[in-house]
């Protein structure tokens, strides 16, 4: 892990009509490092990430992704900036009209033109090996898992070579042996291309197994932040509760 | 979460047509600036070009042939009343190339054609789809929107042009029947009165009628919300908003090209 930053978030506040949804949130990830942000449904965890990768724009608050200021950023430096960061979707998001291989050549078609037919496909296979799915590359989403679409999400995002990762609950409705498996992916990966990543999740098993850091979100704002284990070392009943409901080995 | 206290510039709902019609011209905006500048996404173009144009030639058809007969059939006692029963051509080529032919078409392109794109659109929209491609450095509204609002501006003309050509061959087959007319006496008979403005005239209309079903189809699909529900809603407002707004332009063209024709 460097000292340098990804991300650097400063008193971000954003609500929708009456409800105030972030309020006041303050973090930091450094380069190389896994942040898992913890929270309930409807804590403003994917907001968070869509106001990262520029998805949603905030009411006040300052926000740097990878050396950008997100409030004075243009749309062609947003462009830019977005070939940098990977954005797995809780649902995968996959172009439901394209098979698996277009899914993945998409973005590098769009912001690498001047790749042959055969750079294209080295390419695109290299993702597909990445998360062990080359066997699928003519299949179209619809015809693949729940787990298997969450993989070609990420594979897609690693076809850009991303600098920060955003993954959206990389591990809700999966069953048991396939969360590990993504798991381990998003370990693998960080591993490989030393990406930071904020990983949103309820699951501590994904919490403690991917994050090097944890942040609880409640109430818009982190009341916790540090290590798995030094977070749920805490007696807050509202912490505790969170952790009692997982199980954690 | 905490509750807010939040004052309105009039009321709730008010305030949200406004914003909403800000919004809507906003969109239209970003379509003209987008349009003119590239990259441009010729393969996504010529694609949706196919699927609105291609696709819709059998409705188009079928629709086109059933309205020449059924025109023609229905205008000859009033003509044989008067005695103009050879004015049939002339009658059926001008009511379906300054009204039927431009105004039939886009209301079934409204509903064929704007319909699809509102829940294409809304379905990637509520699935996450167009932030995925916003977020992988993609410009979605350009690759997704400019292109079908170009394709449907240049086809529906095509598609105009194309009805009104079946429709007069389905009136031909009618006067063909009943007074045996040949097929370039038919032709001459019907094009004689059409003037270089009456031809402009439906093809203006057929491109704003083109314009208008991509637009409204793509800002109802792209804003979707609320999940499925959102995108029927998409879908059911593209074509509802679409017709009206063809009304509306056909009363302002046809009363422009009125004052056209008497100045």
């Amino acid at each position: 892990m460097e000292t340098e930053s990804s991300i650097i978030i400063n008193d971000l506040h954003i609500s929708f009509g009456d409800m105030h949804i972030l309020n006041g949130i303050n973090l930091t990830v450094l380069k190389g490092e896994n942040v898992v942000v913890l929270g309930r449904s409807g804590s403003g965890k994917s907001v968070l990430i869509k106001i990262i990768a520029g998805l949603l724009k905030p009411d006040s608050g300052t926000i740097i992704t990878l050396g950008k200021n997100m409030n004075t950023i243009s749309e062609k430096e947003l462009r830019e900036l977005r070939q940098k960061i990977g954005f797995s979707f809780q649902n995968s998001a996959l172009y439901d009209s394209m098979t698996i291989f277009e899914n993945i050549a998409f973005p590098l078609q769009r912001n690498a033109k001047q790749l042959t037919k055969v750079e294209l496909e080295k390419a695109v296979f290299g993702a597909l090996d990445a998360v062990g799915l080359e066997q699928t590359a003519n299949q179209m989403p619809s015809e693949l898992s729940g787990g298997q679409r969450k993989r070609i999400g990420i594979a897609r995002t690693l076809i850009l070579k991303p600098e920060l990762m955003l993954y959206d609950e990389p591990t809700a409705g999966l069953d048991p042996i396939t969360c590990i498996e993504i798991n381990n992916l998003i370990v693998e990966l960080q591993q490989r291309y030393n990406s930071s990543a904020i990983i949103i999740t309820h699951d501590l098993t994904c919490a403690k197994t991917t994050g090097h850091r944890v942040a609880v979100l409640l109430n818009g704002q982190f009341v916790s932040e540090g290590s798995f284990e030094s977070v749920f070392a805490t007696t807050e009943p509202i912490i505790k509760q969170f952790y009692d409901y997982n199980f954690i080995n | 979460m905490q509750k807010k206290i939040r004052k309105y510039v009039f009321t709730k709902k008010l305030d949200a047509f406004f914003i909403g019609l800000l919004d809507a011209s906003q969109f239209v905006a970003r379509y003209f600036k987008e349009v003119f500048k590239g990259p441009f996404e010729f393969a996504e173009f010529k694609k949706q070009c196919y699927m609105m144009g291609i696709k819709s030639l059998p409705l188009i058809t079928l629709t086109g042939l059933v309205t020449g007969i059924v025109f023609t059939k229905q205008s000859r006692p009033s003509l044989q009343e008067l005695g103009a029963v050879s004015w049939l051509p002339s009658l059926i080529a001008i009511a379906l190339i300054r009204a039927l032919a431009p105004l039939i078409t886009s209301l079934i392109s409204a509903g064929k054609i704007g319909s699809n794109i509102g829940a294409q659109l809304g379905s990637m929209r509520v699935t996450e789809q167009i932030d995925a491609m916003n977020v992988s450095g993609v410009n979605a509204f350009k690759y997704l929107v400019v292109t079908r609002v170009s394709a449907s501006t240049v086809m529906i003309p095509i598609l105009m042009m194309y009805f009104a050509f079946v429709g007069l061959i389905g009136s031909f087959i009618n006067v063909y029947v009943g007074e045996n007319t040949s097929f370039i006496s038919y032709f001459q008979e019907a094009f004689s009165p059409i003037s270089f403005l009456d031809v402009l005239t439906g093809l203006f209309k057929s491109i704003a009628y083109g314009l208008t079903i991509g637009l409204v189809g793509s800002y109802k699909g792209y804003n979707a919300s609320k999940g499925t529900e959102g995108v029927g809603l998409a879908a059911n407002q593209a074509v509802v908003i679409s017709m009206f707004l063809i009304f509306v332009e056909e009363i302002v063209i046809v009363q422009i090209s009125s004052w056209i024709r008497l100045a």
